[in-house]
């Protein structure tokens, strides 16, 4: 079985977000890049149990510059096979969506996998674009997946609960909580993903479709107003007077 | 022409699609131009829509529930053989799986999670979240052709009319479907978490899941839909589909109220565009109560039975 797992690094989660003078570049000073944790924890894990199971290879893909080569040994140290890069820097989901397609494209994966979002853009939008333009079916936030031949059987979130699907491979597919559990690389894993190939590859001409104005910080806080445990008509005055709950 | 695609249940329309009409509404005035919606399905909607400003409903008739792939197919379809400038989502959990594959067909822009709008040179510009709610993004769109999806709890979802909105039969090809739904599981009687105006969660605080009677009984005081951190949807004392965070659910109600959490960042992530946070945490140096509105820091198990009693008495 041939799998595609498409991996973003994102600032990891505790990082604190500034921008530059003009408020449209991020600023990258004293941040930390980790795997974006949906694809490492779930898409790439459950890829991998799914090589373990059946047997072929499991590929991942990247789209951005050499800085990202970090986070692309990460995801061979947990036990891909082989990674490739886009060398290009994305300047929108549907540029993102469209250097992976062309990749993809013509390459005979079964399923494609990927985080349901990253959590700095937190858009969604890569998959459901990336399934589109390669014309397969897309699974939104799938938290179980089972494959019995060419047939998928896939749990997907839905407001207030699950539903059960059933689909023919190839799928694009993108990876909720519960989909996997996380691996941790271990020494040998390390080792091994030095040997590793990972192939640079030239990007595709595509046009940005959006264009980003500028970034906002939200405003500051204003100063909590503690109430004492004791004083529950306060409470309950905020309840049903400043929030008008009751 | 701006068309908003319509989910529906039982007759009902849901929030969030009225909702999006509202940003419709605002742009097709804006615009000069109309603003309909797009309804699959039988349910009869006349009356609704129209006291939502809809101008005309384009309807297509299906005793049958669509699969994503049939609707990616059919919106596709209909914005591009009515010249849809903009076609409009309310953010579901179907707008978030299909919404980006139309923007494909269609050779649209696609802006997901709008919060707010403005014109600016006669521009759109579109809000929406970032960084896991730590910053905002101001967007616009360079294609002729824009897809796009309003998170709920942003705009106004209030009536503006009584007028009744003409239906139209429009006829699309469906074509077979390629996701078949086996089974649907789903919580009965509750708002869904990302719809619920009012959120009572709880956590650690709780010491153990036969405690939960409270939470249950303040979220229905208030008519609260319940949630849970991340560790005690871990261990198993709350249902995961309960769980608001980083690797659970991002809401933003309007108002959130956490008990006996003490408001890891990964917490705050899914959290923190609530409008207004009430803290519950016996320990002042909870890092919740740097994000919280209002705090209260003391013992939950003494003061959550008396605010539910207080509650009782003034319902009563």
């Amino acid at each position: 079985m041939k799998l595609l797992v498409c991996i973003s690094k994102t600032p990891d989660t505790t990082s604190k977000i500034s921008f530059d003078s003009t408020g449209t570049k991020f600023n990258e000073e004293g941040i930390q890049y980790i795997l974006n944790p949906y694809d490492e924890w779930y898409a790439l894990v459950r890829a991998i149990e799914l090589k373990e199971k059946f047997g072929g290879e499991v590929h991942v893909i990247h789209v951005g510059g050499s800085s990202s080569d970090m986070v692309i040994r990460k995801a061979l140290a947990i036990g891909a096979d082989a990674a490739f890069r886009v060398d290009i820097d994305p300047k929108d989901s549907f540029h993102t969506a469209t250097q992976i397609a062309n990749f993809a494209k013509a390459k005979d994966y079964q399923v494609v996998l990927l985080g349901k979002e990253t959590i700095d853009h937190n858009a969604s939008e890569v998959g459901p674009m990336l399934a589109a333009i390669l014309d397969l079916p897309f699974l939104s936030y799938a938290n179980k997946l089972e494959i019995n031949d060419s047939t998928a059987t896939v749990q997907i979130e839905v407001e207030g609960g699950v539903e059960v699907v059933e689909v023919q491979l190839p799928i694009v597919l993108s990876a909720a909580k519960g989909l996997a559990e996380q691996r941790i690389p271990n020494m040998k894993g390390i080792m091994d993903a030095k040997k590793k190939p990972l192939e640079i590859l030239q990007a595709v001409e595509c046009e940005s479709r959006i264009q980003l104005v500028n970034y906002i910080l939200p405003p500051a806080k204003t100063q909590v107003e503690m109430v004492a445990p004791e004083n529950i008509d306060r409470l309950v005055s905020i309840l049903r007077d400043e929030l008008k709950l009751i | 022409m701006i068309l908003v695609y319509i989910e529906h249940k039982a007759g009902q329309v849901k929030k969030v699609s009225l909702e999006a009409l509202n940003l419709a509404r605002q742009m097709a005035s804006s615009e000069g131009t109309s603003c309909k919606a797009f309804v699959v399905g039988n349910d009869s909607l006349s009356v609704e829509l129209g006291n939502y400003g809809v101008d005309e409903i384009l309807k297509l008739p299906s005793a049958d529930h669509l699969s994503q792939d049939q609707m990616v197919e059919v919106c596709s379809q209909i914005m591009a053989s009515n010249n849809v400038k903009y076609f409009i989502l309310g953010l579901s959990t179907l707008a978030r799986s299909i919404a980006g594959q139309i923007s494909i067909k269609t050779q649209s822009a696609m802006i997901s999670g709008i919060t707010g709008f403005r014109y600016d040179a006669g521009k759109g510009i579109y809000r929406k979240s970032v960084f896991s709610g730590k910053a905002f993004a101001d967007i616009s769109s360079t294609t002729k052709s824009s897809v796009l999806t309003v998170t709920a709890n942003c705009f106004s979802a209030e009536p503006v009319g009584s007028q009744k909105a003409n239906e139209t039969i429009v006829e699309l090809s469906i074509p077979a479907a390629k996701i078949k739904i086996i089974e649907t599981k789903l919580v009965q009687g509750k708002t869904p978490l990302t719809e619920a105006a009012v959120v009572v969660s709880a956590g650690r605080g709780m010491k153990d899941p036969s405690n939960w009677g409270m939470i249950e009984e303040l979220a229905d005081l208030l008519g609260a839909t319940t949630a849970c951190s991340r560790p005690v949807a871990d261990v198993g004392w709350r249902p995961h589909h309960e769980h608001v965070g980083q690797t659970g659910i991002a809401i933003r109600p309007n108002v959130y109220i956490a008990i006996g959490i003490s408001g890891a960042i990964q917490h705050l992530a899914g959290v923190n565009n609530s409008r207004k946070i009430i803290v519950i945490n016996k320990d002042p140096e909870a890092p919740f109560f740097k994000a919280a509105d209002y705090g209260v820091c003391g013992d939950l198990f003494e003061i959550i039975p008396k605010l539910n009693e207080a509650l009782k008495r003034l319902k009563s």
